[in-house]
């Protein structure tokens, strides 16, 4: 493998043939490779039957799609797209699929009436984007913006009242107009959902008790009794059964 | 290393980049592998130890140096088992999915100050959102194998370490606000100089919330006392339990992976990454910005500083490992919600207040400021200037996040 890298180098050095590798664009490839995934893992999400192998591909899709942001040198929004599409969406949706799945491996099938719902609606948007996609005349090559400093202070600063790129013109309050108020109405508004939630999932403590808790407080059977004395001190007038296992926790 | 290759070597561009960046993939999964190999001998022998035992004594010599490469093979050589009524393409492809993400995690981790696999600006962030995708192998491992045992380890670790990632990236934060960027290379480097410079003595609650990150960590890798998912005593051996062979180390492989990459984490983030704990290099008037030899011997030093603080971390993982008995599920889930998340929440807080108010610590004078320390090395948040243009911003280096006004 070594000679073979070596003589592909010398020939290239010669300049004697100029294999087609030469020329080629990583960042190119790499841009085809992420969306091949991406798209075909998309693709495979839509055919597959079982839902845990959906959500398999759905993960590499986003995943795919998270390769495409860094490549494009938007690392933040990479990370950010890891954690909140690949990690949280995906972990609950995995959750919610083995809480409330009733056989061993789910499979849906999807009838041919819905499929040919979906591949409408699928097939109309993908034209509108197609179309919307290909009237862009300049767009631009990929190096042709040149090494930039990708950095995640800006979007930071933004989002705490410091606008950092260029307000527009006439603008009541240049380099005070940030995002700080959206950003403020979504912290609240999430914190309002995760108290919503925490009371939802909380246990429920009843005022009174439930008809079937008071039948079983007025008198319980035997059984129950023993049982509730388990690991609790023998009471005083019970017979004495040292050589019992169930009573030797709490001597 | 990719000039060096076309100028000095003569190798075409695209044979360049392409050996570069095999070599450094081929390195991070020596790290892990290597690491692996290394700390499973550790942990026998230090679980031996502990236990008053001598562990593997007879293959390889006296210490049984070589009883990991020969678990190896046997692993090699197993026969690769798959249950009747698993998932086979999940069951087969879960193993790979774990040690992907472990694998991913350390391309952003720095080994020294120039010895990064691509240096990200978000590199905390990225490391963080990565560990948290290992679960994922871990769930598809449980729900693929058809096995009881095997779904309530996975059920077991999904909520786990989805509850323990949020008090993990709040003391997170914390570094990362007192250095004014989420680059790992930079937040090393802010704490260069004494050992007091590092974060763990900035002020009194990062030192607690060093802590807090501490057993967040353990648990987030899933070691004891948090190994709920691979109970032994209650679920066999949790969501590995239909495994064997090859894809059952690679669920090990990717546990040890993690274990040294929290550690690594913890090093950088509040033990001053490769900076050692005397500066030795500045001392005698080196630095580690330069390309020569030298410079390069230094950057080698803060290497091995860094791997040492790692492998320290991981060793006392261990010993927490065979010291402390198991937790119930519901005395996880409370020691992330009720102690975990408030305390580092209010340690925020609290460091946030002492960064605006206490910059400069209690003792004045004492905290030398990286810029002082290497001058013209840092410029700007994120940003590192070429050693030989030497830049007169080491001041503005130091201002926090927090204190930069418009």
């Amino acid at each position: 493998m070594i000679g073979a890298a070596v003589a592909v180098a010398s020939t290239c050095c010669l300049g004697a043939v100029v294999p087609p590798l030469a020329v080629l664009d990583w960042h190119a490839v790499f841009f085809m490779l992420f969306a091949a995934a991406a798209c075909g893992c998309a693709l495979a999400v839509v055919l597959a039957d079982n839902v845990v192998r959906m959500a398999f591909y759905l993960v590499l899709s986003l995943g795919a799609t998270a390769g495409l942001f860094f490549l494009a040198g938007a690392e933040f929004v990479g990370a950010m797209q890891l954690m909140i599409y690949v990690g949280g969406t995906l972990v609950l949706l995995v959750f919610g699929v083995m809480l409330t799945a009733q056989a061993p491996f789910v499979s849906i099938k999807t009838s041919a009436g819905e499929k040919a719902a979906a591949g409408l609606l699928g097939g109309a948007l993908l034209t509108l984007l197609l179309v919307a996609a290909l009237s862009v005349e300049p767009w631009r090559r990929p190096g042709s913006v040149g090494p930039m400093e990708p950095s995640a202070t800006p979007l930071g600063m933004a989002l705490v009242g410091v606008r950092v790129d260029e307000p527009p013109a006439g603008s009541p309050a240049v380099g005070r107009s940030g995002y700080l108020l959206p950003f403020e109405i979504i912290s609240v508004h999430l914190l309002v959902v995760l108290v919503a939630a925490a009371y939802l999932a909380r246990a429920k403590r009843r005022k009174t008790p439930r008809p079937v808790e008071m039948v079983a407080s007025v008198e319980p059977p035997v059984s129950v009794a023993e049982h509730a004395a388990i690991g609790r001190e023998a009471p005083a007038g019970a017979p004495a059964r040292s050589g019992s296992v169930l009573v030797g926790g709490g001597s | 290393m990719v000039e060096y290759l076309i100028d000095r070597v003569g190798l075409p561009g695209w044979l360049a980049w392409t050996a570069a960046a095999a070599l450094a993939a081929v390195l991070i999964l020596n790290v892990i592998a290597g690491g692996a190999l290394v700390f499973i001998w550790a942990e026998r022998k230090i679980a031996a130890r502990i236990q008053d035992r001598l562990g593997p004594t007879r293959t390889g010599g006296k210490f049984g140096w070589l009883q990991s490469l020969a678990d190896g093979i046997k692993l090699l050589a197993k026969e690769d088992l798959m249950p009747d009524g698993a998932d086979g393409m999940l069951f087969r492809l879960a193993p790979y999915v774990s040690f992907c993400a472990s694998f991913c995690a350390f391309i952003a981790l720095p080994f020294a100050f120039d010895f990064v696999g691509l240096r990200l600006n978000v590199a905390v962030f990225f490391v963080v959102a990565v560990l948290g995708l290992e679960v994922f192998g871990v769930i598809l491992a449980g729900y693929a194998s058809a096995s009881k045992w095997s779904l309530f380890g996975s059920m077991r670790e999904a909520a786990q370490v989805v509850s323990y990632e949020v008090p993990l990236g709040m003391c997170v934060v914390v570094p990362v606000m007192l250095a004014g960027s989420m680059d790992m290379v930079t937040i090393a480097e802010k704490q260069a100089g004494w050992f007091w410079n590092w974060y763990l003595f900035h002020d009194p609650f990062t030192f607690v919330i060093f802590w807090v990150y501490v057993t967040c960590a353990v648990a987030s890798v899933n070691r004891a006392p948090f190994d709920l998912a691979e109970a032994e005593s209650e679920l066999v051996a949790g969501f590995h339990t239909e495994y064997s062979g090859l894809r059952w180390s690679f669920f090990f492989m990717a546990e040890y992976g993690s274990m040294f990459l929290v550690s690594a984490m913890a090093a950088v983030l509040f033990l001053g990454g490769w900076n050692g704990p005397v500066p030795l290099a500045t001392l005698a008037g080196l630095s580690e910005g330069t390309g020569d030899t030298a410079g390069y011997l230094v950057r080698l030093l803060g290497m091995v500083n860094l791997l040492g603080k790692a492998t320290l971390g991981v060793l006392v993982m261990m010993w927490i490992r065979w010291t402390l008995p198991r937790l119930r599920i519901d005395q996880v889930m409370t020691t992330c919600l009720k102690y975990c998340t408030p305390i580092a929440a209010v340690m925020f807080a609290g460091a946030m207040l002492w960064q605006l108010f206490l910059p400069g610590g209690l003792v004045p004078g004492m905290r030398r400021p990286a810029g002082e320390i290497r001058e013209g090395w840092l410029e700007g948040p994120g940003g590192r200037a070429a050693a030989s243009a030497p830049t007169g911003s080491g001041d503005l280096v130091l201002v926090p996040a927090a204190q930069v006004r418009p």
